[in-house]
This record gives structure tokens, C-alpha cells and sequence, in this order.
């Protein structure tokens, strides 16, 4: 594929709001997960929640849109001067030939399920003022972003589970390569709710503590929630000598289970693959992975044969998520924010709560994050449904 | 971006099956309005097909027909699936539970309740390990899913399947979005001609705002505004007429030359 520039990135997270606190954050190893004090929720577990979303306010004229989804997306979009970056290339390009492709699973579903309490005693109506269209559909990201931003251009939103914000690269690439768009917006937004947090429940997933990616003795996810996005414009057009290309898109699906990945990893490992092949480098290249790594028993296991089956050239490993926390549909731009990072700031990020590593696996995973040079990163997202995603960024040369 | 129209599928009320409802769309065959049930999913193991909610039926039924009507294998094939929303009664039964005190939503309904469902089910079905994505743009989605599958079929140079669906909710959540009744369609797009295609299609953006292209038939009209995947319809009634034309949907054009 054509390599594109990621020219601008915006993230929130639990373990911080902006790319200097993230990256902070991502240095000493603080984790955001606290134990789970979210709404109504009476669940043992802990989450990564961002605690300033309550105060975030949408511009009055976008307020119909209010949800936590779309505090987030806002609160995301107002980090390291985003929004200015949008608006430039909307100047440079025409709002038409800017597309808008963005992912989350859950969406404003918190507003619908605030909405069934709320039923009439009587009829069982829902209140009269939940606007199902823009806070509880799917699409409502890319309406708020639309408007918010201006964009005129192709827009949707993918919703792939724990693979979305992976997706949309995929797509942002293929657009701007169909010459339907010069520029694009990616990533997305996932939000705490009881339908994540319950469901996961229901599976028997959610740890009763922090998890711990990749350790003997990991128990489970914790659920956090990240808003975060990337413009990604036409490598050409801008060059820089450490700028940061996405280089690679790689997706497959395990044709396995709805909710279990398949044991030996054969998905996540066509889609490592795909990815190695649209990059066109070969697995001695990748300097690091950073692992979808959920902590499920099963998951991780799986990951670790895919990665130490593809990657003789065993790559420092690590998964990020015992410090933002699975944020489920946004976890794809969380970790190619980390990434590019990573990158950029020479950093090799380690994984926080992970004591021991899972005597088991064979993969070379990074305990405590520490500086190295590193010039091309693979990125790891998988889903509910199969859906595998990989994503590959690499320094200019 | 062109593409070739390898084969067509559709369930919806009054409109089941492709070689039944190209003369009814062509203007041949008058409209009845027949509710219509997509059968279950046979290439399912057992657990799996039990498991289906209706938006799964009835995307692998749409799918399978447009498949077998183009000869093409599922097992390699890329696919985009787009809708507006999830699977209605599935929303509707989580929303319910998380409402009561002691809120045990049910592990399958958990998973049955992402917006990939059917890509999920897809490809234990079929097997395929190919790419598959899951779009939404509320009422905007068929326009998003075909812009998607055309680009994937034309930059990847390979055959994309897309299928378009949607399902109403129960109430109280169909008050707050109705959707008529259910509709699936499913098209095989190939990036090349060849001695199978029922159409050539072009889609490009469109220059100016044209109002969208209606269905003639005021039902069938009364169909592709009540369920955001019918808003597809107007292209399988320019492909069913076999005539040369431009149809407009929601900021596209899309010029269909028939074969």
C-alpha cells in the first residue's frame, strides 16, 4: 500500500489527556486502572475511567449530542491542537476531500441504558428527550465529528468490536488510494457503560484486580475507555526526517467463535502477515510489538503463538493495557498512538502489573518500559466476531 | 471507480429473492407486501445456528444468494457489511435487563450484540479468513458500505461482497428510531467484467446535491424510506430494468450500464 503521513495525533486515556502526558505516563509506567467506582456499577473489578469527562461540555449548537462517547471524542479532539491541524487541512484540501473514518463498539449505548430506567411507569415509553440518532447509534461519532469539524468528505464509522480504531486505517488507506480523499480523520471513541461492563462479566472476564497482560497468573481484562485520532495525509506531500508513516494494514478473521479467539492464533497471525506484505517488509524488520494483549487466559496464550510463530527475530513484545486498560473499540488508536510514540521518543513501553511472565510462552516480552531507538512498530488489534487488525508505522528514511 | 455486478441478493417483504424480485422492481410484476422470514443459517454447527439473532439470518441469507448467483466461493472472499444499527431485539433484551437490579445479561446476547455480528457468524459459516469489516452511518450506511466494498474491490483488485441490512427494533427503542421493516441486500462486486456480470457500475462523488433517486412503486417507495439498507433499492431497480442510467443517493452518483 502507499505509505501515509500520520501529520497530527490527539488522545485521552486514564493514563493521562494529550501525547506529553501519555507519553509521561507511558515512561514511568503509571497505570490509570482504579477500582471500578463508574456509575451504578457494583461489579469487583477495576477500570480505567477518565475522571475529567464530567466536566467536558460539546459546543451549545452540537449539544443534542451529548453523551460520554462523544465528551470523549470532544475532550480528545481538544489535545495538542487537533482540531487547529483539521481545520488547516480542510483550508489546504476542501472540506470534501476530507474523510472521516472512525471506530467504536458501544458508542452512546450509557444514554439508552439510562434511557430504560427512566421508562414510563405506564406506557414503557422512553424519556422524550433521548435522541437515540445521536448519542445511542453507531454512526453518531462520525455525525458529531462531521459537523464539529467541518469535514465534508466520505464518513463513517466501523464498528468491529476491539478491532474498530485498527480498522479505519485500513479504510482511510483505501480511500485516499481510490482518490475519493486527499486527507483523512481517523480513530474513535469508546466509553464505559454497563453493557460492556456486565457483558464481560457475563463471560467470566473482567479480573478482580488489575489485569496483567501476559502474566503466569492473569485473570482477566479491565475495561477502560479512550477517545484519540490521527490525520493521515499523502506521504509525498510533507516530508520530515523523523516523521512517522503508516506503512501497513493487515485484517483477517479467525472463523473460529464469536467471543474466543482461535487457540493457536491462526487469524492474528494472517493478519501480522497481511500486514508484513502491504508494508512490504519482512518480520526482521518490526523493532517492537505492541500486543492487543488483553489478559484472558486464553487470548494471550494465543497471541504469544502467533507472534513467536511469524517473528524469529523475537522483537521486544509488551501490551499496554495494564495501564489505559482494554479500551475495547478505541484500544486500535490508543496503541498505534503508543506506537508512533514510541517512535518518535525512543521508547520501548514495558507492562505495567505484569509480574511474572507466563513461563509458557516463548514470545521476548518487556517487563519495564526503557529508552531505544525504534523505527518500525507492529500493532496488534483483535475482536469479538474474529475480526483481526494489524497495523504497521515506521520512521521516514 | 467502476465495478461489475456479479450477483445480487435481497430479502424483504414482498421481495424475496433476487429472481422473483427483478420483475417486481423491473416493473413486471405488480408489488405484494408479504412479510418474509430468513431461514436459518444451515451452514452453522448447531450451537452457532441456535445462537443467530435475525440480523445474522438475514445477512448470510442475502449473502449466500449473491454468492451462489455469481459462482463465487465464499471461503476467499472479502466482505463489508453495513447497517444502521445492531440487532433489535438483541439491544432491546440487554437495555431491559441492565434496567433491573440484579442486571445478569446473558453471555450470548453479549456477544450477539456488537455491531460485527454477521461478519462474525460470516465467517464461521463459511469458514473464510479473508478481511471483513462492519460499517454504520444511520441512515446513511448503504451509501458508506458500497463506497467502502467499491473501493476495496478497485484499490485491492479483488472481489468484495457487500451486504446491506437492517431490523426494526421492539419497542420502547423503535419509537425513538423506526425502522418499517426488515430489509437485507447483498451485491457481488468484481473489480473486472467477464461473461457473469449483470452490471457495470460507477460510483463517484457526487458534484451537486441531487435529490435521491425514488422507486416509481409507492410502496416499494414507502420500503426504501423505511429501513436505512432499502436505501439501496433504486440501484437494484436500475440493474432489474436493464437500462443505462444515473441513480443519486445520499451524496454519490452512480451510473449503471447493463451488461
Amino acid at each position: 500500500m502507499l505509505p501515509l503521513l500520520i501529520s497530527h495525533l490527539s488522545i485521552v486515556s486514564s493514563i493521562g489527556a494529550g501525547q506529553s502526558a501519555t507519553l509521561s505516563a507511558l515512561r514511568s509506567g503509571t497505570s490509570g486502572l482504579r477500582a471500578c467506582g463508574f456509575e451504578t456499577v457494583a461489579l469487583p473489578t477495576y477500570v480505567g475511567q477518565v475522571e475529567a469527562l464530567d466536566a467536558c461540555e460539546l459546543p451549545k449548537a452540537l449539544a443534542a449530542f451529548d453523551c460520554r462517547n462523544n465528551r470523549l471524542a470532544e475532550m480528545a479532539l481538544g489535545q495538542d491542537g487537533f482540531r487547529d491541524a483539521v481545520a488547516a487541512a480542510v483550508a489546504k484540501h476542501g472540506a470534501r476531500r476530507i474523510g472521516l473514518f472512525l471506530g467504536t463498539s458501544t458508542s452512546g449505548i450509557l444514554q439508552a441504558e439510562l434511557a430504560y430506567r427512566a421508562r414510563d411507569a405506564t406506557t414503557g415509553a422512553l424519556p422524550a428527550d433521548f435522541d437515540y440518532r445521536r448519542t445511542h447509534n453507531t454512526g453518531s461519532l462520525a455525525a458529531y465529528l462531521r459537523q464539529r469539524l467541518g469535514i465534508a468528505g466520505v464518513s463513517f464509522v466501523v464498528s468491529c468490536a476491539c478491532a474498530s480504531t485498527a480498522k479505519v486505517f485500513g479504510s482511510a488507506a483505501r480511500m485516499i488510494e481510490a482518490g475519493l480523499c486527499d486527507a483523512a480523520v481517523v480513530g474513535g471513541a469508546d466509553s464505559l457503560c454497563l453493557t460492556t461492563l456486565y457483558g464481560f462479566h457475563a463471560l467470566a472476564l473482567n479480573a478482580p484486580g488489575p489485569c496483567r497482560p501476559f502474566d503466569e497468573a492473569r485473570d482477566g481484562i479491565s475495561i477502560g475507555e479512550a477517545g484519540g485520532f490521527a490525520l493521515l495525509e499523502k506521504s509525498q506531500e510533507v516530508h520530515g526526517r523523523d516523521d512517522v508513516l503508516l506503512l501497513g494494514v493487515g485484517e483477517s478473521n479467525d472463523a473460529y467463535h464469536m467471543s474466543s479467539p482461535h487457540p493457536e492464533g491462526i487469524g492474528a497471525t494472517l493478519a501480522m502477515q497481511r500486514a508484513l506484505t502491504a508494508a512490504r517488509l519482512v518480520p526482521a524488520d518490526i523493532d517492537y510489538i505492541n500486543l492487543h494483549g488483553t489478559a484472558t487466559r486464553v487470548g494471550d496464550a494465543a497471541e504469544d503463538l502467533a507472534v513467536s510463530a511469524l517473528f524469529d527475530n523475537r522483537p521486544p513484545c509488551s501490551s499496554t493495557k495494564g495501564q489505559t486498560g482494554h479500551t475495547l473499540g478505541a484500544a486500535g488508536i490508543v496503541e498505534a498512538i503508543v506506537s508512533v510514540l514510541a517512535i518518535r521518543h525512543g521508547l520501548l513501553p514495558g507492562s505495567a502489573h505484569t509480574e511474572t511472565v507466563d513461563p509458557s510462552f516463548s514470545s521476548r516480552y518487556q517487563l519495564v518500559s526503557e529508552p531505544a531507538r525504534i523505527d518500525t512498530v507492529l500493532s496488534n488489534s483483535f475482536g469479538f466476531g474474529g475480526g483481526n487488525c494489524s497495523l504497521i508505522f515506521g520512521r521516514t528514511r | 471507480m467502476q465495478v461489475f455486478v456479479e450477483g445480487i441478493g435481497i430479502i424483504a417483504p414482498g421481495l424475496d429473492g433476487w429472481s422473483a424480485a427483478r420483475f417486481v422492481l423491473a416493473g413486471r410484476a405488480p408489488y405484494e407486501n408479504q412479510p418474509v422470514r430468513p431461514p436459518p443459517v444451515e451452514l452453522l454447527p448447531p450451537a452457532e445456528r441456535r445462537r443467530a439473532g435475525l440480523t445474522v439470518r438475514l445477512a448470510i441469507a442475502a449473502g449466500i444468494e449473491a454468492l451462489r448467483q455469481a459462482a463465487r466461493d465464499p471461503a476467499d472472499m472479502a466482505m463489508v457489511f453495513t447497517a444502521s444499527g445492531g440487532d433489535g431485539e438483541t439491544i432491546h433484551e440487554i437495555l431491559s435487563v441492565l434496567s433491573t437490579e440484579q442486571r445478569e445479561v446473558s453471555p450470548t446476547r453479549f456477544h450477539n450484540s456488537v455491531h460485527n455480528a454477521p461478519s462474525g457468524y460470516w465467517a464461521v459459516a463459511t469458514g473464510s479468513r479473508a478481511p471483513s469489516t462492519s460499517l454504520s452511518a444511520y441512515d446513511r450506511s448503504f451509501v458508506a458500505g458500497l463506497l467502502e466494498a467499491t473501493a476495496q474491490a478497485t484499490v485491492q483488485n479483488r472481489p468484495v461482497t457487500l451486504i446491506a441490512y437492517d431490523v426494526p427494533y421492539p419497542d420502547p427503542l423503535h419509537a425513538a428510531r423506526p425502522i418499517g421493516s426488515l430489509f437485507g441486500m447483498a451485491l457481488v462486486l468484481a473489480p473486472r467484467g467477464s461473461d457473469r456480470v449483470l452490471a457495470a457500475v460507477t460510483v463517484a462523488a457526487a458534484d451537486t446535491e441531487s435529490p435521491a433517486t425514488r422507486m416509481a412503486d409507492a410502496e416499494l417507495e414507502r420500503l426504501r424510506l423505511g429501513n436505512p439498507a432499502a436505501r439501496g433499492l433504486p440501484l437494484l431497480a436500475a440493474i432489474a430494468r436493464g437500462d443505462e442510467g444515473t441513480i443519486h443517493l445520499d451524496g454519490i452518483d452512480i451510473a449503471v450500464l447493463p451488461a
